[in-house]
Protein backbone atom coordinates (compact mmCIF):
# COMPACT_ATOMS: atom_id res chain seq x y z
CA UNK A 1 0.00 0.00 0.00
CA UNK A 2 0.95 3.35 -0.74
CA UNK A 3 -0.77 6.51 -0.24
CA UNK A 4 -2.15 9.17 -3.17
CA UNK A 5 0.43 11.80 -4.49
CA UNK A 6 1.07 14.59 -2.74
CA UNK A 7 3.62 17.75 -2.12
CA UNK A 8 5.77 17.64 0.88
CA UNK A 9 7.44 20.46 2.75
CA UNK A 10 9.69 20.06 6.05
CA UNK A 11 9.98 23.88 7.06
CA UNK A 12 12.42 24.77 9.34
CA UNK A 13 10.87 26.98 10.99
CA UNK A 14 7.53 27.46 12.67
CA UNK A 15 6.81 31.04 10.80
CA UNK A 16 7.82 28.85 7.32
CA UNK A 17 4.85 26.10 8.46
CA UNK A 18 2.58 28.68 9.50
CA UNK A 19 2.93 30.52 5.86
CA UNK A 20 2.33 27.32 4.34
CA UNK A 21 -0.63 26.07 5.85
CA UNK A 22 -1.99 29.79 5.68
CA UNK A 23 -1.25 29.44 1.86
CA UNK A 24 -2.67 26.20 1.62
CA UNK A 25 -5.86 25.91 4.00
CA UNK A 26 -7.72 23.29 3.79
CA UNK A 27 -5.66 21.15 1.52
CA UNK A 28 -2.77 20.93 3.71
CA UNK A 29 -2.27 18.53 6.70
CA UNK A 30 0.02 18.51 9.67
CA UNK A 31 2.41 15.90 9.98
CA UNK A 32 4.16 15.30 13.51
CA UNK A 33 5.20 11.50 14.12
CA UNK A 34 3.08 10.59 11.50
CA UNK A 35 1.96 7.29 13.32
CA UNK A 36 -1.91 8.00 12.50
CA UNK A 37 -1.22 10.05 9.35
CA UNK A 38 0.58 7.60 7.50
CA UNK A 39 -1.73 4.57 8.04
CA UNK A 40 -4.36 6.75 6.71
CA UNK A 41 -3.07 8.01 3.85
CA UNK A 42 -2.13 4.52 3.15
CA UNK A 43 -5.78 3.60 3.26
CA UNK A 44 -6.75 6.63 1.65
CA UNK A 45 -8.60 7.80 4.16
CA UNK A 46 -6.86 11.10 3.84
CA UNK A 47 -5.68 12.56 0.56
CA UNK A 48 -4.04 16.16 1.21
CA UNK A 49 -2.60 18.26 -1.38
CA UNK A 50 0.52 18.50 0.54
CA UNK A 51 1.46 17.55 3.59
CA UNK A 52 3.82 20.02 6.12
CA UNK A 53 6.21 17.75 8.65
CA UNK A 54 6.80 19.66 10.99
CA UNK A 55 8.91 17.05 12.54
CA UNK A 56 12.15 19.27 12.32
CA UNK A 57 10.96 22.44 13.63
CA UNK A 58 13.29 23.48 17.03
CA UNK A 59 12.18 23.40 20.42
CA UNK A 60 8.86 22.29 20.21
CA UNK A 61 9.86 18.35 21.99
CA UNK A 62 10.40 19.86 25.43
CA UNK A 63 8.13 18.42 29.02
CA UNK A 64 8.80 21.13 31.28
CA UNK A 65 6.89 22.78 34.37
CA UNK A 66 6.10 26.41 33.40
CA UNK A 67 3.95 28.92 35.30
CA UNK A 68 1.85 26.47 37.38
CA UNK A 69 1.33 24.16 34.99
CA UNK A 70 3.08 20.75 32.82
CA UNK A 71 4.12 21.81 29.20
CA UNK A 72 4.12 19.26 26.68
CA UNK A 73 5.51 20.36 23.64
CA UNK A 74 4.04 19.20 20.03
CA UNK A 75 6.68 17.33 18.96
CA UNK A 76 7.32 15.42 22.82
CA UNK A 77 6.84 11.64 21.47
CA UNK A 78 5.63 9.30 23.54
CA UNK A 79 8.93 7.35 24.19
CA UNK A 80 9.89 10.88 25.66
CA UNK A 81 7.51 10.53 28.14
CA UNK A 82 7.47 7.19 28.87
CA UNK A 83 11.74 8.10 29.67
CA UNK A 84 11.20 11.37 31.26
CA UNK A 85 12.73 11.63 35.12
CA UNK A 86 10.39 14.03 36.51
CA UNK A 87 6.93 12.37 35.08
CA UNK A 88 6.63 9.82 37.61
CA UNK A 89 6.28 12.33 40.67
CA UNK A 90 4.97 15.40 38.20
CA UNK A 91 2.21 13.51 36.82
CA UNK A 92 2.36 10.04 37.19
CA UNK A 93 -0.97 9.33 35.22
CA UNK A 94 0.83 10.26 32.00
CA UNK A 95 3.19 7.60 32.62
CA UNK A 96 0.72 4.97 33.55
CA UNK A 97 -0.83 5.74 30.44
CA UNK A 98 1.59 5.63 27.65
CA UNK A 99 2.56 2.16 28.22
CA UNK A 100 -1.14 1.33 26.70
CA UNK A 101 -0.12 3.35 23.24
CA UNK A 102 0.21 1.24 20.91
CA UNK A 103 3.88 -0.59 20.85
CA UNK A 104 7.04 0.68 21.21
CA UNK A 105 8.13 1.45 18.11
CA UNK A 106 5.36 3.59 17.62
CA UNK A 107 6.12 5.10 20.72
CA UNK A 108 9.59 6.28 19.36
CA UNK A 109 7.59 8.24 16.56
CA UNK A 110 4.04 9.01 17.83
CA UNK A 111 3.74 12.59 19.56
CA UNK A 112 0.93 13.03 22.41
CA UNK A 113 -0.07 16.43 20.98
CA UNK A 114 -0.62 14.80 17.22
CA UNK A 115 -2.74 12.04 18.72
CA UNK A 116 -4.82 14.53 20.53
CA UNK A 117 -5.26 16.31 17.51
CA UNK A 118 -5.85 13.02 15.53
CA UNK A 119 -8.95 13.20 17.69
CA UNK A 120 -9.52 9.44 17.17
CA UNK A 121 -12.17 8.72 20.02
CA UNK A 122 -10.26 5.27 20.99
CA UNK A 123 -7.18 7.41 21.50
CA UNK A 124 -6.08 7.34 24.85
CA UNK A 125 -4.40 10.84 25.11
CA UNK A 126 -7.73 12.91 24.87
CA UNK A 127 -9.88 10.92 27.77
CA UNK A 128 -6.89 11.64 29.98
CA UNK A 129 -6.15 15.16 28.84
CA UNK A 130 -9.93 15.92 29.44
CA UNK A 131 -9.32 13.99 32.85
CA UNK A 132 -6.85 16.16 33.64
CA UNK A 133 -8.25 19.65 32.28
CA UNK A 134 -5.51 20.47 29.84
CA UNK A 135 -5.56 23.43 27.30
CA UNK A 136 -4.47 23.47 23.62
CA UNK A 137 -1.81 26.14 22.20
CA UNK A 138 -2.57 26.77 18.90
CA UNK A 139 -0.53 29.07 16.76
CA UNK A 140 -1.32 30.85 13.58
CA UNK A 141 -0.33 34.01 11.65
CA UNK A 142 -2.43 35.81 13.36
CA UNK A 143 -1.23 35.01 17.19
CA UNK A 144 -1.96 32.34 19.67
CA UNK A 145 -5.05 31.17 20.78
CA UNK A 146 -5.61 28.34 24.42
CA UNK A 147 -8.48 26.25 23.53
CA UNK A 148 -9.75 23.88 26.67
CA UNK A 149 -9.48 20.57 25.93
CA UNK A 150 -13.27 20.50 26.86
CA UNK A 151 -14.11 22.29 23.75
CA UNK A 152 -11.67 20.69 21.81
CA UNK A 153 -13.35 17.33 20.07
CA UNK A 154 -16.18 17.95 17.69
CA UNK A 155 -16.73 14.69 15.81
CA UNK A 156 -14.57 11.66 15.40
CA UNK A 157 -11.31 12.96 14.21
CA UNK A 158 -12.73 16.52 13.95
CA UNK A 159 -10.72 19.12 16.45
CA UNK A 160 -11.67 22.83 16.91
CA UNK A 161 -8.55 23.59 15.26
CA UNK A 162 -8.62 26.09 12.53
CA UNK A 163 -7.11 25.04 9.16
CA UNK A 164 -4.30 27.78 9.52
CA UNK A 165 -3.67 26.45 12.96
CA UNK A 166 -0.60 24.37 14.93
CA UNK A 167 -0.66 23.01 18.57
CA UNK A 168 2.30 24.04 19.30
CA UNK A 169 2.23 22.87 23.41
CA UNK A 170 -0.28 21.00 25.34
CA UNK A 171 -0.73 22.28 28.95
CA UNK A 172 -1.61 20.59 31.85
CA UNK A 173 -2.88 22.57 35.61
CA UNK A 174 -0.10 21.46 38.10
CA UNK A 175 -2.58 20.37 41.05
CA UNK A 176 -2.84 22.48 44.23
CA UNK A 177 -2.91 19.09 46.74
CA UNK A 178 -2.93 16.27 46.93
CA UNK A 179 -3.64 14.41 43.60
CA UNK A 180 -4.17 11.05 42.09
CA UNK A 181 -4.71 9.98 38.25
CA UNK A 182 -5.34 6.63 37.06
CA UNK A 183 -5.69 5.26 33.39
CA UNK A 184 -7.22 1.69 33.03
CA UNK A 185 -7.74 0.53 29.43
CA UNK A 186 -9.38 -2.77 28.42
CA UNK A 187 -7.66 -4.15 24.99
CA UNK A 188 -7.79 -7.52 22.97
CA UNK A 189 -4.20 -7.85 22.85
CA UNK A 190 -1.34 -5.76 23.61
CA UNK A 191 -0.73 -2.13 21.58
CA UNK A 192 -4.93 -2.87 20.38
CA UNK A 193 -7.14 0.39 20.48
CA UNK A 194 -9.39 0.25 23.07
CA UNK A 195 -12.22 -1.58 23.82
CA UNK A 196 -13.16 0.45 26.51
CA UNK A 197 -10.40 3.07 28.38
CA UNK A 198 -11.63 5.16 31.54
CA UNK A 199 -9.03 8.36 32.89
CA UNK A 200 -9.67 9.48 35.99
CA UNK A 201 -8.01 12.32 37.80
CA UNK A 202 -8.65 13.61 41.40
CA UNK A 203 -7.62 16.72 43.83
CA UNK A 204 -7.72 16.16 47.80
CA UNK A 205 -8.42 19.17 50.41
CA UNK A 206 -9.57 18.79 53.61
CA UNK A 207 -10.63 15.21 53.24
CA UNK A 208 -13.21 16.05 50.25
CA UNK A 209 -12.71 15.76 46.69
CA UNK A 210 -11.80 19.33 45.75
CA UNK A 211 -11.74 18.18 41.59
CA UNK A 212 -12.50 15.16 39.72
CA UNK A 213 -11.89 14.72 36.21
CA UNK A 214 -13.20 11.45 34.02
CA UNK A 215 -12.56 10.77 30.43
CA UNK A 216 -13.88 8.25 28.61
CA UNK A 217 -12.37 6.30 25.85
CA UNK A 218 -13.96 3.94 22.82
CA UNK A 219 -17.68 4.88 23.37
CA UNK A 220 -18.95 7.81 21.79
CA UNK A 221 -17.93 9.63 18.78
CA UNK A 222 -14.96 11.48 20.62
CA UNK A 223 -13.43 10.90 23.83
CA UNK A 224 -16.32 12.11 26.16
CA UNK A 225 -15.90 14.14 29.50
CA UNK A 226 -18.14 12.47 32.19
CA UNK A 227 -19.57 15.65 33.49
CA UNK A 228 -22.10 14.47 35.99
CA UNK A 229 -20.13 11.45 37.37
CA UNK A 230 -17.46 14.97 38.28
CA UNK A 231 -20.18 17.23 39.86
CA UNK A 232 -21.27 13.61 41.72
CA UNK A 233 -17.91 13.87 43.08
CA UNK A 234 -16.77 17.54 43.84
CA UNK A 235 -17.21 18.88 47.16
CA UNK A 236 -17.88 15.06 49.28
CA UNK A 237 -16.03 12.84 51.11
CA UNK A 238 -14.97 9.98 48.66
CA UNK A 239 -17.02 7.17 50.31
CA UNK A 240 -17.51 4.11 48.30
CA UNK A 241 -21.38 5.12 47.88
CA UNK A 242 -20.18 8.46 46.11
CA UNK A 243 -17.73 6.24 44.27
CA UNK A 244 -20.34 3.93 43.20
CA UNK A 245 -22.88 6.79 42.09
CA UNK A 246 -20.13 8.40 39.50
CA UNK A 247 -19.53 5.34 38.15
CA UNK A 248 -23.13 5.04 37.45
CA UNK A 249 -23.15 8.25 36.51
CA UNK A 250 -20.16 8.10 33.78
CA UNK A 251 -21.56 4.68 32.10
CA UNK A 252 -24.77 6.69 31.15
CA UNK A 253 -22.33 9.19 29.57
CA UNK A 254 -20.93 6.46 27.40
CA UNK A 255 -22.13 6.09 23.98
CA UNK A 256 -20.89 2.65 22.80
CA UNK A 257 -21.85 1.26 19.61
CA UNK A 258 -22.01 -2.90 19.06
CA UNK A 259 -18.96 -3.88 17.44
CA UNK A 260 -16.11 -6.53 16.85
CA UNK A 261 -14.69 -5.56 20.44
CA UNK A 262 -17.71 -6.25 22.02
CA UNK A 263 -21.52 -5.55 23.16
CA UNK A 264 -22.53 -1.66 23.79
CA UNK A 265 -23.93 -3.05 27.57
CA UNK A 266 -20.78 -4.67 28.07
CA UNK A 267 -18.51 -1.60 27.14
CA UNK A 268 -21.35 0.74 29.19
CA UNK A 269 -20.70 -1.97 32.18
CA UNK A 270 -16.62 -1.78 31.74
CA UNK A 271 -16.93 2.39 32.00
CA UNK A 272 -18.84 1.71 35.20
CA UNK A 273 -16.13 -0.71 36.93
CA UNK A 274 -12.73 0.99 35.61
CA UNK A 275 -14.39 4.10 36.85
CA UNK A 276 -14.72 2.27 40.17
CA UNK A 277 -11.29 0.93 40.25
CA UNK A 278 -9.76 4.14 38.43
CA UNK A 279 -11.06 6.57 41.65
CA UNK A 280 -10.08 3.87 43.94
CA UNK A 281 -6.64 3.81 42.79
CA UNK A 282 -6.52 7.57 42.21
CA UNK A 283 -7.97 8.29 45.43
CA UNK A 284 -5.25 5.77 46.85
CA UNK A 285 -2.54 7.95 45.32
CA UNK A 286 -3.65 11.12 46.16
CA UNK A 287 -3.29 10.00 50.36
CA UNK A 288 -0.21 8.69 49.37
CA UNK A 289 0.87 11.99 48.53
CA UNK A 290 1.91 14.82 51.12
CA UNK A 291 -0.02 18.02 50.29
CA UNK B 1 12.80 14.95 -4.14
CA UNK B 2 16.35 14.45 -3.59
CA UNK B 3 16.71 12.69 -0.23
CA UNK B 4 20.17 11.01 1.58
CA UNK B 5 20.57 9.11 4.55
CA UNK B 6 23.04 6.95 6.13
CA UNK B 7 22.08 3.32 5.65
CA UNK B 8 24.29 1.02 7.44
CA UNK B 9 27.09 3.34 7.99
CA UNK B 10 27.46 4.14 3.73
CA UNK B 11 25.71 7.19 2.03
CA UNK B 12 22.86 6.64 0.14
CA UNK B 13 20.63 8.99 -2.15
CA UNK B 14 18.07 8.70 -4.19
CA UNK B 15 15.01 10.73 -5.98
CA UNK B 16 11.71 9.79 -4.91
CA UNK B 17 7.81 10.86 -4.63
CA UNK B 18 7.12 12.01 -0.97
CA UNK B 19 4.91 9.12 -1.13
CA UNK B 20 7.57 6.73 -0.90
CA UNK B 21 7.74 4.79 2.46
CA UNK B 22 10.97 4.35 4.10
CA UNK B 23 10.46 0.42 3.41
CA UNK B 24 10.00 0.39 -0.29
CA UNK B 25 12.82 3.13 -0.35
CA UNK B 26 15.04 0.36 1.20
CA UNK B 27 13.96 -2.62 -0.51
CA UNK B 28 13.31 -1.05 -3.92
CA UNK B 29 15.06 1.59 -4.60
CA UNK B 30 18.34 0.49 -2.21
CA UNK B 31 18.10 -3.11 -3.56
CA UNK B 32 18.16 -4.53 0.07
CA UNK B 33 15.30 -6.92 1.16
CA UNK B 34 16.62 -7.89 4.41
CA UNK B 35 13.72 -5.40 5.87
CA UNK B 36 10.65 -7.25 5.64
CA UNK B 37 7.03 -5.89 4.38
CA UNK B 38 4.40 -8.30 6.90
CA UNK B 39 1.48 -6.56 7.39
CA UNK B 40 1.91 -3.29 5.48
CA UNK B 41 -0.57 -1.75 8.14
CA UNK B 42 1.53 -0.95 11.21
CA UNK B 43 0.30 -3.95 13.45
CA UNK B 44 3.43 -6.45 12.76
CA UNK B 45 6.96 -5.37 12.95
CA UNK B 46 8.31 -7.07 10.44
CA UNK B 47 9.63 -4.01 8.86
CA UNK B 48 11.93 -2.36 11.99
CA UNK B 49 14.41 -0.44 11.18
CA UNK B 50 16.68 1.53 13.46
CA UNK B 51 16.49 5.51 12.85
CA UNK B 52 18.79 7.20 14.78
CA UNK B 53 19.36 4.38 16.76
CA UNK B 54 15.38 4.05 17.28
CA UNK B 55 13.82 1.42 16.41
CA UNK B 56 10.57 2.22 14.22
CA UNK B 57 8.37 0.90 11.43
CA UNK B 58 9.45 1.46 8.45
CA UNK B 59 6.69 0.90 6.48
CA UNK B 60 4.49 3.35 8.41
CA UNK B 61 7.21 6.68 7.62
CA UNK B 62 7.82 8.35 4.84
CA UNK B 63 11.84 8.09 3.11
CA UNK B 64 11.29 11.95 2.80
CA UNK B 65 10.97 12.29 7.08
CA UNK B 66 14.12 10.46 7.20
CA UNK B 67 16.48 12.53 5.02
CA UNK B 68 19.77 13.33 6.62
CA UNK B 69 19.31 10.41 9.35
CA UNK B 70 21.26 7.99 10.04
CA UNK B 71 19.32 4.13 9.33
CA UNK B 72 20.20 0.83 10.49
CA UNK B 73 18.79 -2.45 8.85
CA UNK B 74 19.70 -5.77 9.53
CA UNK B 75 22.40 -6.00 7.01
CA UNK B 76 24.28 -3.52 8.64
CA UNK B 77 24.13 -6.24 11.84
CA UNK B 78 26.93 -8.52 11.11
CA UNK B 79 30.90 -7.06 11.62
CA UNK B 80 32.21 -7.94 8.81
CA UNK B 81 32.65 -12.02 8.69
CA UNK B 82 32.19 -12.71 12.38
CA UNK B 83 27.88 -12.88 13.93
CA UNK B 84 26.95 -10.37 15.94
CA UNK B 85 26.06 -10.96 19.74
CA UNK B 86 22.58 -10.80 18.53
CA UNK B 87 23.14 -13.16 15.43
CA UNK B 88 24.83 -15.71 17.91
CA UNK B 89 21.75 -15.49 20.37
CA UNK B 90 19.11 -16.66 17.84
CA UNK B 91 21.38 -19.49 16.30
CA UNK B 92 22.13 -20.76 19.34
CA UNK B 93 18.81 -20.37 20.99
CA UNK B 94 17.13 -21.51 18.07
CA UNK B 95 15.44 -18.11 18.15
CA UNK B 96 13.70 -18.22 14.84
CA UNK B 97 11.90 -20.89 12.34
CA UNK B 98 10.57 -19.48 9.44
CA UNK B 99 12.36 -15.97 9.55
CA UNK B 100 10.22 -13.34 8.62
CA UNK B 101 10.00 -11.86 11.94
CA UNK B 102 13.77 -12.24 12.64
CA UNK B 103 15.62 -9.08 11.07
CA UNK B 104 13.27 -6.70 13.07
CA UNK B 105 13.44 -9.12 16.06
CA UNK B 106 16.96 -8.85 15.99
CA UNK B 107 17.07 -4.90 15.43
CA UNK B 108 14.70 -4.65 18.58
CA UNK B 109 17.32 -6.98 20.38
CA UNK B 110 20.37 -4.92 19.78
CA UNK B 111 18.88 -1.97 20.67
CA UNK B 112 17.46 -2.73 23.87
CA UNK B 113 21.06 -4.16 24.93
CA UNK B 114 22.85 -0.90 23.93
CA UNK B 115 20.38 0.52 26.23
CA UNK B 116 19.59 -1.76 29.19
CA UNK B 117 22.68 -4.49 28.96
CA UNK B 118 20.93 -6.71 31.00
CA UNK B 119 17.31 -6.91 30.22
CA UNK B 120 15.15 -9.37 32.34
CA UNK B 121 12.53 -11.47 30.44
CA UNK B 122 9.50 -9.20 31.30
CA UNK B 123 12.08 -6.52 29.75
CA UNK B 124 12.56 -7.88 26.82
CA UNK B 125 8.48 -8.76 26.36
CA UNK B 126 7.58 -4.93 26.37
CA UNK B 127 10.47 -4.55 23.82
CA UNK B 128 9.35 -7.10 21.49
CA UNK B 129 5.46 -5.90 22.01
CA UNK B 130 5.52 -4.69 18.45
CA UNK B 131 6.81 -8.05 16.77
CA UNK B 132 4.77 -10.56 16.02
CA UNK B 133 6.27 -14.10 15.43
CA UNK B 134 4.01 -17.13 14.13
CA UNK B 135 6.05 -19.66 14.94
CA UNK B 136 8.23 -19.43 17.78
CA UNK B 137 5.52 -18.76 20.58
CA UNK B 138 8.66 -16.06 21.46
CA UNK B 139 9.99 -18.11 24.25
CA UNK B 140 13.34 -19.02 21.76
CA UNK B 141 13.34 -15.39 21.01
CA UNK B 142 13.32 -13.94 24.37
CA UNK B 143 16.28 -16.63 25.36
CA UNK B 144 17.95 -15.23 22.60
CA UNK B 145 18.38 -11.90 23.47
CA UNK B 146 19.52 -12.94 26.68
CA UNK B 147 22.26 -15.15 25.28
CA UNK B 148 22.98 -12.18 23.11
CA UNK B 149 22.97 -9.60 26.15
CA UNK B 150 24.96 -11.60 28.40
CA UNK B 151 28.43 -12.35 25.17
CA UNK B 152 27.43 -8.59 24.80
CA UNK B 153 28.48 -7.94 28.35
CA UNK B 154 31.36 -10.85 28.44
CA UNK B 155 32.67 -9.31 25.27
CA UNK B 156 32.57 -5.47 27.03
CA UNK B 157 34.76 -7.12 29.99
CA UNK B 158 37.19 -8.92 27.92
CA UNK B 159 37.34 -8.37 24.14
CA UNK B 160 38.87 -10.94 22.56
CA UNK B 161 38.16 -14.30 24.80
CA UNK B 162 34.27 -13.53 24.17
CA UNK B 163 34.64 -13.00 20.43
CA UNK B 164 36.57 -16.09 20.34
CA UNK B 165 33.34 -18.14 21.88
CA UNK B 166 31.28 -16.24 20.45
CA UNK B 167 32.22 -17.49 16.59
CA UNK B 168 32.36 -21.57 17.62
Amino acid sequence: MFPAAFDYAAPATLVDALALLKQHGDDAKIMAGGQSLIPMLKLRFAQPGIVVDIGRLPGMAGIARHNGHLSIGALARHVDIERNADLPKLCPILVDTVHWISDPLVRNRGTLAGSVCHADPSGDWGSVMLALGASIVARSQTGERVIAIEDFFKSPFTTALKPDEIVTEVRIPMPSGPSGGAYNKLERKVGDFATVAVAVHVELSGGKIAKAGIGLTAVGPTNIKAIAAEKALVGHEPTEQVIAEAARLASEAAEPKDDIRGTAAYKKDIVRVYVLRGLRTALGRAREVKA
Amino acid sequence: MKVSMRVNGAEKSGDIEPRVLLVDFIRTNLGMTGTHVGCDTSSCGACTVLVNGDPVKSCTLLAVQVDGSEVKTIEGIAQGAALAPIQVGFHEEHGLQCGFCTPGMMLIGEELISRIPNPTDEQIRWAISGNICRCTGYMNIVKAVQHAAKLTSEAAKAPAAAMAGGAE
